[in-house]
């Protein structure tokens, strides 16, 4: 029965294929590129150290506050953790609720806006914000309709 | 055996999987009672154009107002003759948040064989509505279009897809798709709003974020008058004094979807 054989073979045993790489000269120099080639970000990158960032806090705004005052609308401790989720609530809280200012855990109330109050004070995007976030490889796609006013305040103070 | 599509489809739609739409056809009537009911109390925003006082001048001062507080790209005249686009292109990718056009563009439904001459040609200044019943933010997956209480049909660019189904659905084609990138076309930009991104639809707010430090919208502030602005709930708004004193219009109020501009002629 396992020999039978119709014209469309149906009913012939497995035929037996020898496994072997064709052509593995060029297999494996394709591999070897590819590896060189993906792995080049690691090799090349190995053994240094990058500078950890130093967010610069020294803008004229934050200057011309007085010591006491000079704070962002929550402990900097919890900032450098959660600005990410304080700006995502304050968009929630803006635009679908109207609700435009923001209670602080010290009981102050500050506007609710990217552009418009932290801005202010950290004016200088490019040394503040991109830092970071340029060291860690992440990128926020709020600039691309929030304007960072930067050019903005360079001009303002002459520089 | 088996089913063929044309099968499947019907079935589908027997058995509710085709979504609101098949809803709509075996139970009519079933969505328009799901939209909202005129409210009476609380804030709702109106708008009255007094068509009297509205000189082209004063028109094109309104639409210069409100677009260069809120940043509308300007794709007729590119601020660098370089960005110049192709007479389509400008027509299909034009941003409006307000503009101007005739009655007979404006006013479709309305035409009768003989009618006052002073309507024929005339310039309307035209918006978003802020329909009672928006299709817009029907028809919005993403709820990024939405019905505020006091009336504002919003836009959160956040969560907007750039779908069109808005634009779709909006029958005074009062929304803007962003084809490209519009910050080069815009002439001075105003740091304290946001530009929009590519792949986003725009329209009229209202001026929300003006409403909400107690100003009046750019548009009407800029029209001398001609433009009158207020809360329809507020027995002595007003605009509810200009509706009460005079025979208003509204565009397509037949469609259902109750818009909020009303024109004095």
């Amino acid at each position: 029965m396992a020999d039978y054989k119709n014209e469309f073979g149906w009913f012939a045993p497995k035929p037996t294929v020898e496994k072997k790489i064709y052509s593995l000269k060029a297999v494996a120099v394709g591999l070897g590129i590819f590896l060189v080639v993906f792995g080049a970000p690691l090799l090349l990158n190995m053994g240094q150290v990058h500078p950890v960032p130093q967010p610069s806090l020294d803008t004229p705004a934050i200057q011309k506050l007085a010591e006491k005052e000079r704070q962002c609308v929550e402990p900097t401790e919890w900032m450098r953790a959660n600005h990410m989720q304080l700006l995502w609530d304050w968009r929630e809280q803006v635009v679908r609720t109207g609700e435009r200012y923001y209670t602080t855990s010290q009981g102050k109330k500050v506007l609710a806006s990217l552009s418009n109050n932290c801005m202010e004070c950290h004016s200088n995007k490019s040394q503040f914000c991109d830092q970071c976030h340029n060291y860690v490889a992440v990128v926020p796609n709020c600039w691309g309709c929030h304007l960072p006013k930067e050019q903005n305040v360079a001009k303002a103070e002459g520089k | 055996m088996g089913i063929n599509r044309r099968d499947f489809l019907k079935l589908a739609g027997l058995l509710g999987l085709g979504g609101k739409a098949a809803f709509e056809l075996v139970l009519p009537g079933e969505v328009e009672a799901a939209v909202a009911k005129t409210q009476a109390t609380g804030t709702r925003w109106a708008l009255v154009v007094d068509m009297r006082k509205l000189t082209d001048k004063v028109a094109a001062r309104c639409i210069e107002a409100c677009h260069s507080l809120h940043n509308v790209p300007n794709y007729l005249e590119p601020p660098d003759p370089k960005l110049a686009l192709s007479e389509d292109l400008k027509n299909r990718w034009q941003i409006k948040w307000i503009w101007s056009d005739v009655y007979e563009h404006a006013f479709v439904g309305f035409e009768q064989d003989h009618q006052w001459d002073k309507l024929k040609g005339m310039n309307f200044l035209l918006l978003c509505n802020h329909c009672e019943n928006p299709p817009c933010v029907r028809v919005c997956p993403t709820q990024a279009t939405y019905r505020r209480p006091d009336g504002i049909v919003m836009m959160d660019m956040h969560r907007c897809i750039g779908c069109r189904f808005c634009m779709a659905g909006c029958p005074y084609a009062a929304r803007s798709f962003n084809w490209r990138d519009p910050r080069p076309y815009i002439a001075k930009i105003n740091p304290n709003y946001p530009t929009r991104e590519i792949g986003v639809v725009e329209k009229c707010l209202l001026c929300e974020e003006r409403l909400a430090q107690g100003q009046q919208p750019a548009c009407v502030e800029a029209s001398g008058g001609a433009l009158i602005f207020g809360n329809l709930n507020e027995e002595n708004s007003p605009v509810r004094a200009a509706l009460r004193a005079h025979y208003t219009i509204r565009r397509k109020p037949y469609l259902g979807t109750n818009p909020q501009v009303y024109y004095i002629v």
